[in-house]
């Protein structure tokens, strides 16, 4: 939030010839010509995030009308198991624990990268806009598909590619209209209101539309939800999310460059215009993926950067423990609404109910002041 | 003080800080207060003229100035147009001013005045007088919508100044942020499981001011009153807190003191128009920014500038939204955005945009 050009510097232990502790969990380490500083809480917090999100994901799988113990749904997952478990877990359970688990790790990957780029906790797909074009899609092709015939049309592509297109078409909209020579974060925020705002009057606007029965089902899919999803879903965006998550992690180290302000960015030799075209579009077509298979799953995008941040330390939401976490807490909540409560709740109130007393302990207990 | 606020104005021909560069930055500032409240003027009669059924000017006149007139046109006036249109009034001038608050206690562009947990408390509040007690009408919400509002609120202040640090903006609004994902899961979680409150509500979330009599106008006003007098008094303190909180405290400013007084008036501001017309946030978000393009941020012209250019905007987008559908009406929280939202759009990328 501060847009003071020299930040708070992520680095400050000096390069010296043996290793040596710096100021707090900093250790340098030097071999040869290469130096690094190694944060041992920014490995921590990702590996700790694995492990839980890998024990979640197993019990979620586990839960059902025929319940399945976790060793035997780690061995079937590795393909030790045997026939009607072999069904049950990869046929039934798994697509849905997949898709949860690739949504959150897209949502959480593309809220760290907006927030860094913007240097601003509150942007994300969500307040930029992005996630509002698809629900302005899907929510067209729910409500609009028996009458006009640009309505038929959308329907008859089917409310997950409608929302990737409404998702896409929004993006670009806030790339190409946040673009002169270069995109500026604050422009990129400013544009991202408008868009924001344009897309919730139009699907307000149908809704009150709309009749009864298509208004609940779209806002059943405005909340998301991983009700009925299968193979069919898990595997695009699977694919979609194997191209651009390496690209996109790869981005870092650009973006750390970037939060030192434009001028000194260029200085240190990033091809400025370049490397922000690439964040900004590798971000939407995360959300883009993520959104056409789930849903605008609330809150991930919006507060898991900002929960990965205040736990593994550093100047920035890092990008891999904001995707890890956010997928814990997808795959959580859906293990939560589908087991704990007594009716099945859409997964994106839960994430809500879970992830924000978490912040807001966080935030409480918080010593010092992030952005 | 002045020098400060004065020195980033863009268009200042003299060098800023001289005397004459200052006279051409208050001539400027005057001149654009001068013209958007004109066009305060002009939007006020367009909206108690245009309607399904259109009135010449002049009755609009004689309907306004003689009370025992009972002609068709002069009951229309007094009893429909002009409550419609002072509540367009209040409630623009409210939104315009609580963005202009918001975006300067939190420092931050985003700084919707209903992140404070307004909005969301106003929404869970509204849902459960639908759900629960089965009230259905626009008057019957303003109370329930103005207590969550304010329940909000207290609850996001009380949290984000639990931690260590205080209320800093950072804690409040991701606070806000956190608190208003927590209290939208309940309204979800109640409207995805009853249809019959979902089709209440889905007409109060767009934000309308067709439908509101004159009492609701009345039973809002005292709030946005004393909220606009908080937003000017808090207008000088809010500059100092714009060159940071340590500086400010240096020069003498009682931090907390200024914080309460500006989220009091957010509270009172936002959740007056809220429980007025339901949830409208566009005119807080955008209106701060076309302002301080032309006013500069010094916060003692952006106020008074973002009132002046929200009444103008909500009551413009009002009229638009009863010609385009003719024999209804559209929305103002929908015409705002869809007319409103291209026109931002232009502006931003026309010019340098003026930083917080």
């Amino acid at each position: 939030m501060s847009a003071g050009p020299v930040g708070t510097a992520p680095v400050s232990a000096p390069a010296l010839e043996r290793p040596v502790t710096g100021p707090r969990g900093r250790t340098a380490v030097r071999v040869g010509p290469v130096s690094v500083v190694l944060r041992w809480r920014h490995l921590l917090v990702p590996l700790v995030a694995l492990v839980v999100l890998v024990l979640v994901s197993a019990v979620s799988i586990g839960r059902g009308d025929y319940p399945i113990g976790i060793p035997d749904v780690l061995r079937t997952v590795v393909g030790l198991g045997d026939g009607p478990q072999e069904f049950i877990v990869l046929r039934l359970r798994a697509p849905r624990v997949v898709v949860g688990l690739l949504v959150g790790l897209a949502l959480g990957v593309a809220g760290a990268v907006f927030q860094t780029f913007a240097r601003n906790p509150l942007a994300a797909p969500d307040t930029l806009g992005i996630t509002m074009g698809a629900s302005v899609g899907a929510v067209a092709a729910i409500v609009l598909s028996g009458g006009t015939s640009a309505g038929a049309l959308l329907g008859g592509l089917g409310i997950p590619l409608a929302a990737l297109l409404g998702a896409l078409v929004t993006g670009l909209l806030l790339f190409l209209l946040a673009w002169r020579a270069g995109v500026d974060g604050y422009r990129l925020v400013l544009v991202g209101i408008a868009l924001w705002s344009m897309g919730a009057a139009l699907v307000d606007w149908m809704l009150t539309n709309a009749e009864i029965y298509d208004a609940a089902s779209a806002y059943v899919w405005i909340t998301g939800s991983l009700n009925a999803r299968t193979w069919d879903q898990a595997v695009p965006l699977a694919v979609a999310l194997a191209v651009l998550l390496p690209l996109a992690l790869a981005t870092g180290r650009a973006l750390s460059v970037m939060q030192f302000g434009d001028d000194t960015a260029r200085g240190l030799g990033l091809r400025l215009a370049g490397a922000q075209a690439a964040v900004v579009l590798l971000a939407v077509g995360l959300t883009a993926a993520a959104v056409a298979a789930a849903g605008p799953i609330t809150f991930v995008a919006l507060v898991v950067p900002q929960i990965a941040v205040r736990l593994a330390g550093g100047s920035r939401p890092p990008l891999l423990a904001s995707g890890l976490l956010g997928a814990v807490l997808v795959v959580t909540a859906d293990l939560v609404t589908r087991t704990v409560l007594p009716t099945a709740l859409p997964v994106g109130i839960l994430t809500a109910v879970i992830g924000a007393p978490y912040l807001l302990w966080l935030l409480v207990r918080g010593r010092r002041q992030l952005t | 003080m002045t020098t400060t606020a004065d020195a980033p104005v863009r268009g200042g021909a003299a060098p800023s800080g001289t005397p004459a560069a200052r006279r051409t930055a208050r001539g400027r500032r005057l001149a654009v207060l001068l013209v958007l409240l004109l066009l305060v003027v002009a939007a006020g009669l367009a909206s108690i003229a245009v309607g399904t059924r259109s009135i010449g000017l002049g009755d609009v006149w004689r309907g306004l100035l003689d009370s025992d007139l009972t002609t068709e046109e002069s009951v229309i006036v007094r009893q429909l147009r002009v409550p419609r249109t002072v509540l367009g009034l209040m409630v623009g001038a409210a939104l315009g001013v609580a963005g202009a608050l918001m975006q300067g206690h939190t420092r931050n562009p985003l700084g919707d005045p209903g992140l404070l947990g307004v909005t969301a408390g106003a929404s869970l509040a509204v849902v459960v007088a639908i759900w629960a007690f089965g009230i259905t009408s626009p008057g019957g919400y303003v109370w329930f919508a103005f207590a969550g509002a304010l329940a909000g609120t207290v609850l996001v202040y009380a949290v984000g100044s639990a931690g260590r640090g205080g209320p800093t903006p950072v804690t409040l609004a991701l606070a806000g942020a956190a608190l208003s994902a927590l209290l939208y899961a309940l309204v979800r979680a109640i409207l995805v499981s009853d249809q019959q409150s979902l089709d209440a509500f889905r007409f109060w979330q767009v934000g309308a001011l067709a439908g509101r009599d004159a009492d609701v106008a009345w039973q809002v006003a005292p709030f946005v009153v004393l909220g606009l007098l908080l937003a000017v008094v808090n207008a000088p303190a809010l500059n100092l807190l714009g060159l940071g909180e340590d500086v400010a405290r240096g020069l003498g400013q009682r931090i907390w003191l200024a914080r309460a007084v500006g989220l009091a008036a957010i509270t009172l501001l936002c959740g007056a128009a809220t429980a007025a017309c339901g949830p409208i946030a566009f005119v807080g978000l955008v209106v701060p920014h076309v302002v301080r393009a032309l006013t500069g941020p010094d916060h003692r012209w952006l106020i008074p500038g973002s009132a002046l250019a929200g009444a103008v905007l909500l009551l413009t987008a009002d009229v638009i939204g009863r010609v385009v559908a003719r024999p209804g009406e559209l929305q103002v929280g929908i015409v705002l955005a869809l007319v409103g939202g291209p026109f931002f759009l232009a502006l931003v990328r026309r010019r340098r945009s003026m930083a917080l």
